[in-house]
C-alpha cells in the first residue's frame, strides 16, 4: 500500500480540476436551473485562450512569468464567449420550456467544439501545450509535478475568492438571493439579469483556470477535450449537490480520488479483477455516483428542495 | 406555446434534413455521368480520419494517395484514363467509415477504395464493400481477423471478405516482432501491459503477450486505458509498484504521448507501441519522448531505393502535412488498384468493361509491382506478401530506426 499516498495525490489533482469546472454547473444550475451543457466548451476555449497568449509571447520566455497573462488570456475568451452565450441563446429561452435551453446548450457545445476545429489554426489535431521543467516534488510520499502544483494551489485560492465573494458582497447576497427566488430577488431591487450574467462569467473564469492547469499537467489540448471533462464535472456537481458551490469542489475531489483508487485497488479486491483498472475506473465513479443519490438524492452538500431535479 | 416550438423545431429539422439529402443526390448525379467516349474518368475513393486526433495519420493517407494517382495520369499509365482520387473523412468512427463505404457503393465510377486507417472502422465497412464487390485496400489495417476470420487464434482460418485487401501486416506479426526486439534487441525481460481497447490496441498487446511470454518474458501486469483519457497517473503509478523495466502500449499515439510522459515523470523506463504510435505527432505532444520505441510496417521509407521518387514527388507535389507511417503503403495500395485497371483496360480494347468492379477485383488479387515499400503481391487472404517489419527508437526528438527484419513466424 506505500503507493496509496501516490494514487491520492494523483485522485486529489485530477478531482480539483473536476471541481473547478464543476463550479460552472452549479452556479449557473444554482440560479437558473439550467444544466449548461457547452461548459465543457467553454472550458476547451479557455486552453485555446491561454495557447494562444503563449504562442504571441516571445520564444523562450520564462514560463512561470507569463502563466498568468495565460491565465487572463483563457479567462477572457472563457467569459466573452459564455457571457455571449448567455446573451444570445439562452436568455431569449428563459420563459420557454426547459428542454429547450437543455437542448439549445447542446447544440451550442458542438457548434463551439467545430468552430475551434475550422478556425483555430493546426486545431483539427492535438496541439502541444507549454509545460514547466524540472523534476517532481516529494511530499508525503508521493510524487507531484511542477505542473500539478499549479492547480494545488489554484483550486483552493479560487474557492476562498468565491466563499468570500458570495457571503460578503452585495453582488454575492444577490446571487444567493435570486437563487432562492428570482421574483422577489427582482421585487427587492435586484437586476437579476446582471446576477445571471455575473454567474455565466464566474463559472467561465474558473473554467479558464482548470484549462490552464489540463494544458499545464497533460501538454496538450484538442477541441475534443471539454466533452469528457464536462462530462465529469457535470457528474461532481451532481454528486456534491448541484446548486452548492462547495458542494461543486467536493464532488470534484470524491470523484477524482474514487476514480484513481478504482484504478489502483479494485483489482486486488479477491474475485474483481476483471472489474479493475483504467477502463472500469469510470464505471465505479458512475455507481459511487448511484449510490450516493440512493442514500442522499440532493447530493453530499445539497439541500433538499422538492421542486429540483 | 410548447406545441407551438415542438412543431416549428419539427418543421425545421425536417426541412434542412431534406435539403441536405436534396444536395447529397444531386452530387452523386453529377458524379455519375458522362460515360463513355474518349477519356473515362476512374475514381478511388479514399477514407481515413481528415480530422480529430488521427488526422496526421489519415492526412498522410490522403496525399498519399492523391499523388499516386497524379503520378499515374501524368505519365499515363493507364492510356484513355483518368485517375480522380475522392477523399472522405471517417473521422476514425465505424459509423461514418460505414457510411462512407455506401457513398463510395452509390458512385459507380469507384473502382476502388483505399482505406481506412483504423482496424475497427474497416470491420463496418468491409460487408457493404463485399457485398457491392468494390475492392478495398488498407494501407493500415493490422486486425489479423479481417483478413483470417475470427478464429484465426485456433488455426481455423477463413477469409471472411473476398474484397479486402491490404498492403499492411497483421497485429500479430507485429506485435512478434516488437516481443522479439524487445526481448532479444533492447534485452528487457520483464514489461508490463496497457492497451485501449480498440481492436487494434488489445490485438496488438494480444499477440505481443503470447510471443514475449513464450520467449520466457514476464508480463509484470497489465491495464486497460480510455483513449479518450489524458491522464493516466493512476496506471502510472501501479506500473511503478510493479517493477516493470518497460510499457507496451497497444494503442495509437494521442493517448500514448501523455501515457508515456506520465509514465517518466514518475518512473524512468521506456514506452513501446506499435505503428499507430509511430507518428512524428507523438514526440511533438510528448516531452519525454527519449528512448521510447515503436515498431511500423514495412522498411523505413527514407531507406529504400525504390522509395526516393516517392519521397522527391512527394515533396515536390507540396502537401502541407508529411506522409507520415502509411504513405508508403498507401501509394501502393492505390498503384495496385491503377495496376488492376490497366490490366482490365488492357484486356477490353483500351475500354472500361461493363462489370468493372468485378474484373478490377479479380485483377487486384493477380498484381505484383515493385512498389514503394519493396514487392506488392497479396496471399490467397488478401494479406500482404511483404512481411518486412522495421523497430524505431526516440533519439534526439526523431524517430531513429534500430532494426528491420523480415518476420518469419
Amino acid at each position: 500500500m506505500h503507493e496509496l499516498p501516490q494514487q491520492l495525490a494523483n485522485g486529489l489533482i485530477l478531482g480539483a480540476m473536476y471541481g473547478l469546472i464543476a463550479i460552472g454547473y452549479t452556479m449557473v444550475y444554482g440560479i437558473i436551473q439550467l444544466i449548461n451543457f457547452a461548459h465543457g466548451e467553454i472550458f476547451m476555449i479557455g486552453g485555446f485562450g491561454a495557447l494562444t497568449v503563449y504562442l504571441w509571447m516571445p520564444a523562450g520566455s520564462n514560463l512561470l512569468a507569463i502563466v498568468p497573462l495565460m491565465i487572463i488570456g483563457g479567462v477572457i475568451c472563457s467569459v466573452a464567449i459564455s457571457v455571449a452565450a448567455e446573451r444570445f441563446a439562452y436568455r431569449p429561452l428563459r420563459t420557454a420550456p426547459r428542454l429547450a435551453p437543455l437542448i439549445t446548450a447542446i447544440g451550442l457545445s458542438l457548434a463551439l467544439q467545430q468552430a475551434i476545429w475550422k478556425w483555430y489554426p493546426n486545431a483539427t489535431k492535438d496541439r502541444p501545450f507549454p509545460q514547466f521543467k524540472g523534476e517532481a516534488f516529494d511530499v508525503f510520499g508521493a510524487h507531484i509535478q511542477r505542473g500539478d502544483l499549479f492547480v494545488l494551489i489554484a483550486a483552493p485560492v479560487c474557492m476562498i475568492a468565491l466563499g468570500l465573494f458570495v457571503s460578503k458582497t452585495r453582488s454575492g447576497r444577490g446571487m444567493q438571493a435570486t437563487s432562492q427566488d428570482p421574483d422577489t430577488a427582482k421585487l427587492m431591487g435586484i437586476n437579476t439579469d446582471r446576477i445571471i450574467v455575473m454567474a455565466f462569467a464566474i463559472g467561465a473564469a474558473f473554467a479558464a483556470v482548470a484549462a490552464v492547469a489540463y494544458g499545464l499537467k497533460n501538454g496538450q489540448i484538442g477541441f475534443k477535450m471539454g466533452f469528457i471533462m464536462g462530462l465529469k464535472a457535470f457528474t461532481a456537481a451532481v454528486l456534491g449537490g448541484i446548486g452548492n458551490i462547495y458542494g461543486a469542489m467536493l464532488g470534484g475531489v470524491v470523484l477524482g480520488v474514487a476514480e484513481s483508487l478504482a484504478t489502483g485497488y479494485m483489482s486486488d479486491v479477491p474475485g474483481m479483477d476483471l472489474f479493475g483498472g483504467g477502463a472500469w475506473k469510470d464505471v465505479w465513479a458512475f455507481v459511487l455516483l448511484i449510490v450516493v443519490l440512493l442514500l442522499r438524492p440532493q447530493g453530499l452538500l445539497g439541500e433538499r428542495v422538492a421542486d429540483r431535479a | 406555446m410548447r406545441h407551438r416550438s415542438l412543431l416549428i423545431l419539427t418543421t425545421v429539422l425536417t426541412t434542412g434534413a431534406l435539403t441536405l439529402t436534396a444536395c447529397g443526390s444531386r452530387d452523386d448525379d453529377k458524379k455519375g455521368s458522362d460515360t463513355s467516349s474518349g477519356n473515362q474518368t476512374v475514381v478511388i475513393g479514399v477514407d481515413a480520419p481528415l480530422t480529430g486526433d488521427l488526422s496526421a495519420l489519415g492526412l498522410g493517407i490522403k496525399n498519399s494517395a492523391d499523388l499516386a494517382a497524379k503520378t499515374a495520369n501524368k505519365d499515363k499509365t493507364v492510356p484513355g484514363i483518368t485517375f480522380e482520387v475522392q477523399p472522405l473523412d471517417d473521422q476514425a468512427q465505424p459509423s461514418v467509415g460505414q457510411q462512407n463505404a455506401t457513398k463510395f457503393i452509390d458512385n459507380k465510377k469507384v473502382l476502388g477504395v483505399v482505406g481506412p486507417l483504423n482496424s475497427g472502422v474497416s470491420q463496418s465497412m468491409q460487408k457493404p464493400l463485399n457485398d457491392a464487390g468494390l475492392t478495398q485496400i488498407s494501407p493500415a489495417n493490422t486486425g489479423t481477423e479481417l483478413t483470417q476470420g475470427d478464429n484465426w487464434k485456433t488455426g481455423d482460418k477463413k477469409r471472411p471478405f473476398k474484397t479486402y485487401f491490404r498492403t499492411a501486416t497483421t497485429d500479430q506479426i507485429q506485435g512478434a516482432f516488437a516481443a522479439k526486439y524487445l526481448y532479444n534487441n533492447a534485452k528487457i525481460k520483464q514489461v508490463y501491459l496497457i492497451d485501449d481497447q480498440k481492436p487494434y490496441g488489445a490485438g496488438l498487446a494480444a499477440s505481443f503477450k503470447a510471443t514475449f511470454t513464450g520467449l520466457g518474458g514476464k508480463i509484470a501486469g497489465s491495464d486497460h486505458v480510455n483513449p479518450d483519457d489524458r491522464d493516466f497517473n493512476a496506471v502510472v503509478t501501479k506500473v511503478k509498484k510493479s517493477g516493470a523495466k518497460a510499457v507496451y502500449y497497444g494503442g495509437e499515439y494521442p493517448a500514448g504521448a501523455p501515457l508515456s510522459q506520465q509514465l517518466k515523470d514518475s518512473v524512468q523506463i521506456p514506452l513501446m507501441g506499435g505503428d499507430g504510435m509511430y507518428s512524428a505527432d507523438f514526440i511533438k505532444l510528448n516531452k519525454k519522448a527519449q528512448g521510447d520505441i515503436a515498431t511500423s510496417v514495412g522498411k523505413p521509407v527514407e531507406e529504400l531505393e525504390s522509395a526516393k521518387t516517392f519521397i522527391a514527388n512527394y515533396k515536390t507535389a507540396g502537401y502541407k502535412d508529411a506522409y507520415e507511417a502509411y504513405g508508403g503503403g498507401t501509394y501502393d495500395a492505390t498503384w495496385a488498384i491503377i495496376e488492376a485497371v490497366k490490366a482490365v483496360v488492357a484486356a477490353n480494347d483500351g475500354k472500361l468493361p461493363d462489370d468493372s468492379r468485378a474484373k478490377v477485383l479479380e485483377a487486384v488479387s493477380k498484381v505484383s509491382f515493385e512498389g514503394v515499400t519493396g514487392p506488392v503481391s497479396f496471399d490467397e487472404y488478401g494479406d500482404t506478401t511483404n512481411t518486412m517489419m522495421t523497430a524505431y527508437q526516440v533519439d534526439g526528438g526523431k524517430w531513429a530506426s534500430k532494426l528491420s527484419e523480415a518476420y518469419k513466424p
